[in-house]
Formats: structure tokens, sequence, C-alpha cells
């Protein structure tokens, strides 16, 4: 097992009390694997990620642990993470088109971030993983604004992965691109995953399709809590949960005039994390609700690894 | 390179010749007769003689020809050098006057603007998130910025220099004492020069450092701080990063800051009765002077103008944004 996190609980302090963003959330993930975590905005994905790597300063740990390669991380430990940063974790903001510093060449500035890890700069081995992403070799002489879009993104992806972590999160990497771009990063990622720099990979999306096709296991989560996790064809082919068969059903599909089929949504919204639902938190929305669902229900594996916390599935 | 240059100095000879007419014509709108004064200054009762002085006069400084000459005679001058003659200590010639005051005022201005810079920059750079240093810092960056400067000159005049008496309050040096290149005569000017020093580099020191400050905690917000942080660079690499770049607003502030030093001190100069350029304007404006005030803006036109100059070559040196803008057409 590269990664197992166990009944994480992390917490928004807010004045008006604590946000329940990721609330006894556990799953496991291989080596070599790639998860893809999707879910609405609000269901606790992009926390999730960040969780693993540095939590920004609203976020409070509460409790549950995560172990890399049998190591437990020091999530809530601000100081005592950074020893993992970047060697072990590591990440690709959602925010890359702005993620270098402005004002720095980038091949400098990738030498000051190595030099301060106390890691000596390989400029061959970081010119041959440029060349991996099809970047040219001088962009490492230009600054940041000399780049395109798309270059900056695959630039980030170099660096991220320069020291061969254990763990990758990307975090909503594709949202910004059209489409072609996208299709290039995901093989971008795959292509690192291939070459052992990066051991695993959590690929945080909103994006289902999309994650379909790079993924090995998909994970929903659902107001804070994991709805269902299994292999990505099996969660898109034959998904078990109420939840992800709806969000499954409103992905528009190629060749549907929808002028014929109204593509359908799900009604309501998630609830407020602040105070949520005794019970399961989709209940309101559920078409298949019943008594029971005023039960908080367990995470089941329904079949070799296919998790779902539903009791209907 | 050449191009965006090229334009600038475009750009400022334009700046330099409308500024300089409007020096030229400004004095010359002003109600009141200089001739007329610095004949009753003479006292001469005799019609006269009255008569002939104002004749010699106006031919003196050329008022007997029509404006469109006197503009033209003008610029042909000022290529030479000349700037004319002084009518308040008449006959000294405009540029002497104005080469007295000269390193009064820049020997005023520019330790104080730079130094509080300097010391203001790194001042709020350090306090910016760092709670006991915020706490403190900007609480005392708002009260300086926010004194009115003139209560805060005669504040230090009176505690420093009344009371205390540890400093004179008025003057660029002793009465008692010549100009010369002698020890003591130096130290004389050193201790003249603290109090209004001291005014201006504390006056424009709180500002520095609360914009200082805010532009930090901006930076160190931005998404590549973020970035660095969470692959776990350490804070003083950030810093650093943030510094930088931070520091580019604080540039393009010292500039306008630059462009005022000449004249800024007029309202110091006049408090501790330092003889820089700031009194020498008041003078000029009282005596009606008009070569002489014509002589001083100039200087004003062309310091600003320099030092503009300066910063926009500085700021192509440390901004690499601005040179990618170059080569494009929107320089």
């Amino acid at each position: 097992m590269s990664l197992r996190v166990s009944e994480l609980r992390v917490y928004y302090r807010t004045l008006k009390g604590d946000v329940k963003a990721l609330d006894d959330v556990s799953f496991t993930m291989r080596d070599g694997e790639i998860l893809g975590l999707a879910g609405e905005s609000g269901c606790g994905k992009t926390t999730l990620g960040k969780s693993l790597i540095r939590m920004d300063g609203r976020m409070r740990h509460m409790g549950g642990t995560v172990e890399l390669d049998g190591r437990e991380l020091p999530i809530g430990d601000d100081r005592r993470m950074n020893e993992f940063r970047f060697h072990e974790v590591s990440l690709i903001p959602q925010y890359s088109m702005s993620a270098m510093n402005p004002t720095r060449k980038i091949g400098k500035m990738v030498g000051e971030l190595l030099g301060s890890r106390g890691v000596a700069l390989d400029r061959a081995e970081l010119e041959s993983r440029l060349d991996l992403v099809e970047l040219p070799r001088k962009v490492l002489d230009n600054y940041p604004i000399e780049l395109s879009g798309g270059m900056k993104q695959r630039m980030v992806m170099v660096i991220s992965t320069l020291l061969n972590p254990s763990l990758l999160i990307a975090d909503e990497v594709t949202s910004a691109l059209d489409v072609s771009t996208q299709k290039a990063v995901a093989k971008a990622l795959i292509g690192f995953r291939d070459a052992g720099f990066v051991k695993s990979m959590i690929f945080v999306t909103h994006d289902l399709a999309l994650t379909s096709h790079i993924a090995d296991t998909i994970m929903v989560m659902y107001a804070g809590k994991l709805a269902e996790k299994a292999p990505a064809k099996v969660m898109v082919t034959a998904p078990r949960h109420p939840y992800t068969k709806l969000l499954i059903n409103s992905l528009p599909e190629v060749g549907v005039r929808h002028a014929d089929k109204k593509l359908s949504g799900i009604a309501g919204s998630p609830p407020s994390l602040l105070d949520p639902p005794a019970g399961c938190r989709f209940r309101a929305r559920c078409p298949v609700a019943g008594d029971e669902c005023g039960q908080e229900p367990p995470v089941v594996e329904v079949e070799p690894d296919h998790f779902v916390a539903c009791w209907k599935a | 390179m050449r191009q965006y240059f090229g334009r600038k100095l475009l750009v400022y000879g334009l700046t330099f010749f409308v500024a300089v007419t409007i020096n030229w014509m400004v004095p010359r709108f002003m109600p009141g007769d200089p001739v007329s004064s610095m004949v009753a200054r003479a006292g001469v009762s005799n019609p006269g003689a009255v008569e002939t002085m104002r004749t010699y006069y106006t031919n003196l400084f050329g008022f007997d020809q029509p404006l469109w000459k006197q503009y033209a005679n003008f610029w042909a001058a000022l290529f030479q050098g000349d700037f004319g003659i002084s009518i308040w200590v008449f006959p000294t010639p405009v540029s002497e006057v104005i080469m007295g005051a000269v390193p009064y005022t820049l020997g005023l201005m520019i330790p104080s603007v730079l130094l509080s810079w300097v010391v203001g920059n790194w001042a709020g750079a350090f306090a910016a998130r760092r709670r006991l240093l915020d706490n403190t810092v900007l609480p005392v960056g708002y009260v300086l910025t926010a004194m009115p400067y003139m209560w805060l000159a005669v504040l230090l005049a009176w505690g420093l220099g009344v009371v205390a008496g540890v400093f004179p309050v008025a003057g660029g040096y002793s009465f008692s004492l010549q100009p010369s290149l002698s020890v003591e005569f130096v130290a004389d000017l050193l201790h003249h020069w603290v109090l209004p020093f001291l005014s201006l580099f504390l006056v424009a020191l709180g500002g520095w450092a609360i914009g200082m400050r805010n532009m930090i905690i901006y930076e160190l917000e931005s998404d590549y701080s973020n970035y660095l942080s969470a692959l776990g660079a350490p804070q003083r690499l950030i810093r650093r990063y943030a510094f930088r770049n931070a520091v580019l607003p604080q540039i393009t502030g010292l500039a306008l800051q630059l462009g005022v030093l000449v004249a800024g001190a007029l309202v110091t100069e006049i408090v501790f009765s330092y003889p820089g350029l700031g009194s020498l304007i008041l003078k000029a404006i009282q005596n009606q002077d008009f070569f002489l005030l014509q002589g001083t803006f100039m200087f004003i036109v062309l310091g600003v103008l320099i030092a503009n100059f300066i910063i926009d070559i500085v700021y192509v040196v440390v901004d690499p944004r601005t040179r990618a803008g170059m080569a494009g057409a929107q320089a």
C-alpha cells in the first residue's frame, strides 16, 4: 500500500463554528495507482488534496491518520511536514498559470528552490524531463510570462515531480485548459507515472469524463464524505451509489441530441457542512431515500475494490 | 530597446519644452511689476532719475521687447547656460544664486528620501506577518504618515532644539562662521543638518513602511508563494522573492518622490530657515524675481525629468516584464 488514509477529519475554523469539510474519510492507494477524486464544488476534494501536503491557516486536523509508504505523515504539524513535502508528497496546483515567480528566470528559480531543499540541480535530468513534456530547453532561460498557459502548466508539472515524489496531488490541473491541452496534460501525467517519476497520484477534478480516461480508480465524494470508490471502468458502467448514478447521468453523451432528450441534473444542492444533517448526507436529494437513511451508512466493500456508502446499494 | 528609450527621450524632450515654456509664462503673468519695485527700493525721488532708472532696468532685463522676442531670447540664453540676472540680489547672476542653494537642498533631500525609502521598506518587509512587530511598526507608521509635516518639524525644533538644546533650530550653518572646508565648518554644517533631515526622514518613513508591509503580505499570499510553501521551500526564500516583487511598486513611488525632491523641501527650509532652493523660491516670489523663479523652476523640472529617466532605466533592469513589453508594441 502506498497511501493509507484512515478516518481523516479536517475542519475549517470559522467564526460560526467548524465546517466539517472532511469527515471520517478512509481509503487506500496502491503503488502506481492513479486515483481520480471527483465530486461537485464544496464536497471536500480540494480539502483532501491540501490536507495531504499543506493545510492552509484555517484548516484544522481533527483526527485520523495518513500513512505514506509505511510512515505516518504529520499532516497537522506544518513544520514537521516540511521534510516530506516535495521529496515524498508533491503538488501540481490549481493555479499553475501563476505558480512561478514572475521576476525570476525559470531555470534560476528551480535551482534556488532545489538548493533551499538541500538538493543540487541536475541540469541533464531536468532537461530530459523537459524533452518528455515537449518543452524546449531554452524555457529555463525564460521568464514565466514568456510561456503560454499550456507551457507553464507543463513546466510546473516538471518542477513538482523533479524529486520523484511518492505521491503527487494534481489539483484541478485541467480546469483552465482547452480540450486538446487537457488531453496532453493527462497523457503527460500518465507518462510520469509510467516512467516512475511518481509512484502514485491523486487527480482531483470535477470532470468525471476526463477522470475516467486517466484514472485507475475513481473516488466520488459528497459533502465531506466518501460516497463511492471503484475501479474507473466499474464506476462509469456500473455505479452503485445513487449520487454517482445521477452524476454520471448528468454528463452529456456524444451523439445525443439534447433537444430531444433533456440533460438531467441533480436537483437541490449539497448540505451546509457547518451543521450537516444526521444520517446519510445525500438523503435530501436522493430519489431512493428511505427510513434507514436516517442512520449514517457505513462504507461497505460490495465487490473487491468497490466501496459504497449507501444503504440501498 | 533602442526604440523604447528613443520614444522615452522624445517624451522627456517634449515635457521639457512645455515645462520650460510654462516656467517662462508664469512669472510674467503674475500681478505686479518688478522694475517699479526695484526703482522704489532705490528710494530715489527725482522724477528724471526714476525715469532713467526705469529705462535702464527695463532695457537690462529686456522687458521693452515684444513678448515673443523675450521668449526667443530666453531660449537662446538658456542654451548658453544663461538664466539671467537676479532681481532680488541684483546684480548676481541667477545661476550663481541657484548654485549656492542647490548643495543644501540636495544634501538634505537625497539622504532623507533615499534613507527613508530603504529603512521604511526594510522595516515594512520585516514587520509583515510577524505579529509582534506588525503591531508596533504599523501604528507607529500610521502616526508618522498622518502627522502634518509642519507640526512634526516644529515639534522637533522645539523638543530637540529649544528645550533640549541639542541642535540649532535655524540656518544652514552658524552665522559666526564663513563657509570653508575646515573641520569646524563641516561639523557645524552637519549639526545644522540633523533636524531638517530628521523631520523629512521621519515623515516619509511611515508611508514607505506601511506600503511595503501591505505589498509583502499581498505577495506572501500570491500563488507562487503558496506553491513554494507547498513544496516545502523555507520562509527565507519565499520572503526574498516576495520582497523582490513587492519592491517594484515602491520603486515607482520613489520616482515620484524624487520628482518632488528639489521642491519638496520648501516647507522644511522655511521652518528651519535652511538656505536651499525652497527658501529661494519663497524669496523669488516675495521679490517678484522672474529670473530667479524661472531658474529655480527650471532646475526642478530638470531634476524631475532626470530622476524619472533614471527610474525608467532601473525599472527595466529590475522587472523583466517591462522588457517583454518593450519587444511588443505597447512600450
